[in-house]
């Protein structure tokens, strides 16, 4: 990429001599990746807003190698002078009011040195005025939705982004690819160069929403909406994570958000409303068995599979097997409504909002009638939004 | 002049009982510090066990060893026992078998309540440790437990997690109460607050700490417990109650917990650096007032915790600046230590090397805390390796390293023997270069964009995960030589004078080695007065 190899380039030109120092520091341990400045730094990224940082960064932690060089040095100094072994006798000195003074008030002025920079860039990051675009991030337990916000609600994209990554892979049964654990399904997509606002909030637990690229992280969290905003400059595919533990899979739900030229972003979020528009329409057809039981083991390996297992058996007690026990096998009211909202207290969520009504029916049904099951019944997809609107 | 006073006419000066009614009934200083150390170390043990479970895990990218759920909990446990079950109890045991020795007093204030505030220990850690094997699991959500996490979506074992914390609290403040008390009332007739040794002062501050927080923590888990069993909503969205009022709760309680982990252990190593440098400790008022201003400051900060919460600028601002402010006091006592060791007479015996290792490494960590203070460079560096870094540099280099520089330093006081001098450096560097291993690539992995409490991770931060976990497994061992090492003191070895240390200072000298079971039955005369 590119991208990587100017900064690789404007790190080593620089920073130089910073590097010397952790590479010293460094020695010995890992040849292979003193050879990668990214490894061992922060990312400079690709907006205004993250090189601010990226050189705050560099300037408090040139600050800090300065001052701890000079107090090592004195105390290095000392012990290798200073010995009893070399017949050193001890002084009898045990305050310098002077010296005490100069201690106090010179670290003072230098944190103040520190502060102006620091609160002139926290107040440009807290400016989220003017957005081009809004886009609202909601974190669920484990994966992101993000919705396009539009005045108009037929014009409203709406999707989910969850792991790329295939458990085999984790479990280490077959080689891990590039990007392990760092691909999704559905990369956020979001144009170059306009001001982009992300209203971040959380339907379960707080997470945290992080692209490095563009030093943007902010919790998500219930009952919470924060901004947060980015105009970025370069177009790319800038990988983030989740950083606040939020349960079992906090390491598996990661963020990746596709910048791209303005043509090809209007492009992409058209065909996005027409496949808005095609699910409203697929909810209004009359479903056959066979294509409810396919679309639902697909909905299921996206939804259900990383709490119920592949094969339906759970992990008991938090996640209940489905087979042949329970609501799977129970009367389908009940089975549609924990699905549609959820279980309160326990791990299960509201699926209303994540999928969309001919998912739900579809899982459902797959689950009724995968593993074993075999209650024979199956769920249309109309019915389903029935319920969710009565509900609303 | 001996100030051993030999009490003739009063026949309760005897030795302890036999067997394990010793133990458990003891109400003497002595032995319940022994307790608390022993107890300690048993968990630091535990504790260390789970971090190498966490450290093997993520040796290689993938999961080999463990599920995510059984990472998280170890992650928890981890945190959890190191700072309640090794420590917070080290400190208490060094308190317990120091401050009456250092200010002339016969045992602490309150006897019997010190033997209740150890003995609640073991059962608030069995009973926590116990949820490993229930239903469910253990606490799985962090040490610092963010709800909703820990209430609506906590396994049912939080509720014991719950209780165990109560009585951890429970204990912290009986024995703080007891600190104070002794501090204040029990001091040698002549001593004043200034002329108490440092180790005395910041176990008074410390105790002060403690006293103010650990009911705000016992507040934070009892609004938990009404949260999951009683119906209440205070940090459940859904109920109108508001998930960031848990996090300032418990930040209000827990950053001044973190200065009562370090302020004792600055407390030990001015201790020691003046006995090795055999020079008086630089600028002893300024350490003072340097401790008391930083355990002010730690009260007004707690929210650089949560600088990605959304808080207003007016407030990011002002916990930026209040906790850059902690530089100053703290630098004040880094530049003192340096300036006591300057034109000494220094040799490096163990509990020097752990000392001046504690000096740099402290520092370091500290240095990460000022960057990590600073906020538009914290939204990159918050909940990353780079954060575990730091926190890591100033506990185990930072507070372990002064425990176990205590440790060396006064065995010889508490056995009468001297430990291995050849084996106890061997201990230092293994640790020393273990610690570093360990804790400096995570620097690097926490910049490089890696996030904490992560069971499984990308293949750019592979190479760095290893080597932090062959560090990992370096220190981790080379504690059992630590084990060996105080053992073998126990059993015994060269005999100790009573002076020990060539250059040491203080009334825990003047007695006996060992120290008699009881010491200071009538208060000891103090030489004349030296300080300026």
């Amino acid at each position: 990429m590119a991208r990587k190899e100017s900064k690789v380039g404007e790190g080593q030109r620089l920073k130089t001599s910073l590097q010397w120092l952790i590479a010293l520091a460094a020695l010995g341990s890992s040849w292979q990746a003193l050879a990668d400045w990214s490894a061992l730094n922060m990312t400079k990224g690709v907006t205004a807003i993250s090189r601010e940082v990226y050189d705050l960064h560099m300037l408090i932690f040139t600050i800090c190698v300065v001052i701890g060089v000079l107090v090592f040095g004195v105390m290095i100094w000392s012990m290798l002078v200073h010995r009893k072994s070399l017949g050193h006798e001890p002084a009898t000195f045990s305050h310098s009011t002077k010296l005490e003074y100069a201690w106090t008030i010179i670290p003072i002025f230098i944190l103040i040195g520190m502060a102006v920079p620091a609160t002139s860039t926290l107040r440009d990051m807290y400016d989220a005025s003017g957005a081009e675009i809004d886009i609202e991030v909601r974190g669920y337990q484990w994966k992101w939705q993000y919705t396009y916000l539009n005045d108009d609600p037929t014009q409203e994209v709406k999707f989910i982004s969850s792991l790329l990554t295939p458990p085999d892979e984790y479990y280490n049964r077959s080689p891990k690819r590039e990007h392990y654990l760092s691909d999704v399904d559905n990369p956020l997509v979001i144009p170059i160069n306009k001001r982009v606002r992300f209203l971040i909030t959380s339907n379960d637990v707080i997470h945290s929403w992080w692209v490095p690229d563009f030093a943007v992280k902010k919790d998500a969290i219930p009952g919470f909406v924060h901004e947060a905003w980015a105009v970025v400059e370069e177009p790319g595919i800038y990988r983030g994570k989740c950083t606040e533990l939020c349960g079992k899979d906090h390491g598996f739900m990661p963020i990746v958000v596709k910048a791209v030229e303005q043509a090809e972003y209007e492009s992409w979020l058209a065909m996005k409303q027409q496949e808005a528009l095609q699910v409203y329409e697929t909810v209004g057809k009359t479903w056959t068995m066979a294509e409810l039981m396919e679309t639902g083991e697909q909905v299921y390996a996206q939804a259900c599979q990383s709490c119920h297992q592949a094969n339906g058996q759970g992990i008991p007690p938090a996640f209940p097997s489905l087979v042949g026990q329970g609501l799977a096998i129970g009367p389908i009211d009940a089975h549609i409504d924990i699905v549609v909202n959820g279980k309160a207290g326990s791990a299960m969520q509201a699926f209303a909002a994540q999928l969309n009504p001919a998912e739900i029916a579809a899982v459902v049904t797959y689950e009724r009638n995968a593993w074993g099951n075999d209650v024979g019944d199956l769920v249309q997809p109309r019915a389903v939004n029935a319920l969710i609107s009565s509900e609303e | 002049m001996s100030a051993v006073i030999e009490n003739h006419h009063d026949d309760h000066h005897h030795g302890p009982d036999k067997g394990l009614m010793r133990w458990v009934l003891t109400t003497n200083h002595k032995d319940i510090g022994t307790l608390y150390l022993w107890f300690s170390f048993a968990m630091f043990l535990t504790g260390g066990c789970m971090a190498l479970v966490i450290r093997a895990e993520l040796f290689q990218p993938g999961l080999q060893l463990v599920v995510p759920e059984f990472f998280n909990q170890m992650t928890t446990m981890h945190g959890l026992i190191m700072v309640f079950g090794a420590v917070m109890p080290a400190f208490v045991g060094l308190a317990n078998w120091l401050v009456p020795m250092m200010i002339g007093a016969p045992d602490m204030a309150l006897p019997r309540m010190n033997n209740y505030s150890f003995w609640i220990l073991p059962f608030a850690f069995s009973m926590l440790l116990s949820t490993l094997f229930m239903e469910g699991g253990a606490p799985n959500f962090g040490w610092t437990f963010y709800a909703p996490l820990s209430t609506e979506y906590a396994p049912p074992s939080v509720t014991f997690f719950i209780f165990a914390v109560h009585l951890m609290g429970i204990s912290s403040i009986m024995g703080s109460i007891n600190v104070v008390v002794t501090i204040l009332n029990l001091r040698a007739p002549g001593m004043r607050l200034m002329d108490m040794p440092l180790f005395v002062w910041t176990w008074l501050i410390t105790a002060y700490l403690l006293i103010a927080v650990m009911p705000v923590l016992a507040g934070v888990v009892t609004m938990m417990l009404m949260d999951i069993h009683f119906g209440t909503a205070f940090f459940s969205a859904g109920g109108g109650g508001d998930p960031v009022l848990f996090q300032h709760v418990f930040w209000f309680f827990g950053h001044p917990e973190v200065y009562i982990m370090i302020l004792p252990a600055f407390g030990i190593v001015s201790a020691i650096i003046p006995t090795f440098a055999r020079k008086k400790l630089f600028g002893y008022d300024s350490m003072v007032y340097a401790t008391a201003s930083i355990a002010f400051l730690s009260f007004i900060v707690w929210a650089h915790h949560m600088f990605t919460v959304g808080m207003p600028i007016a407030g990011e601002l002002y916990f930026m600046y209040a906790t850059m402010l902690i530089a100053v006091p703290t630098g004040v006592k880094v530049f003192n230590w340096a300036a006591t060791m300057w034109q000494g007479s220094m040799t490096f015996e163990t509990p020097m090397l752990f000392a001046v290792a504690f000096v740099i490494l402290f520092t370091i960590g500290g240095l990460s805390g000022l960057m990590l203070s600073i906020v538009p460079a914290d939204f990159q560096y918050h909940d990353t390796y780079f954060v575990v870094a730091h926190f890591h540099y100033v506990l185990v280099p930072g507070s372990i390293f002064s425990i176990m520089a205590a440790a060396y330093y006064w065995l010889p006081k508490w056995t009468g023997n001297m430990y291995d001098e050849t084996l106890g450096k061997t201990h230092f560097w293994l640790s020393f270069v273990g610690v570093n291993v360990t804790f400096f690539p995570q620097h690097f992995i926490g910049l490089a964009g890696m996030p904490r409490r992560y069971p499984d991770y990308a293949l750019q931060f592979a190479d760095w995960n290893m080597v932090s976990s062959v560090g990992a497994f370096i220190f981790g061992f080379s504690q059992l030589l630590f084990l060996f090492i105080v053992i073998k003191c126990i059993m015994g070895g060269k005999k100790a004078t009573d002076e020990v240390w060539e250059g040491a200072e203080g009334l825990e000298w003047t007695i006996a080695s060992p120290a008699p079971y009881h010491t200071f039955s009538t208060p000891p005369e103090l030489p004349e007065r030296s300080m300026a």
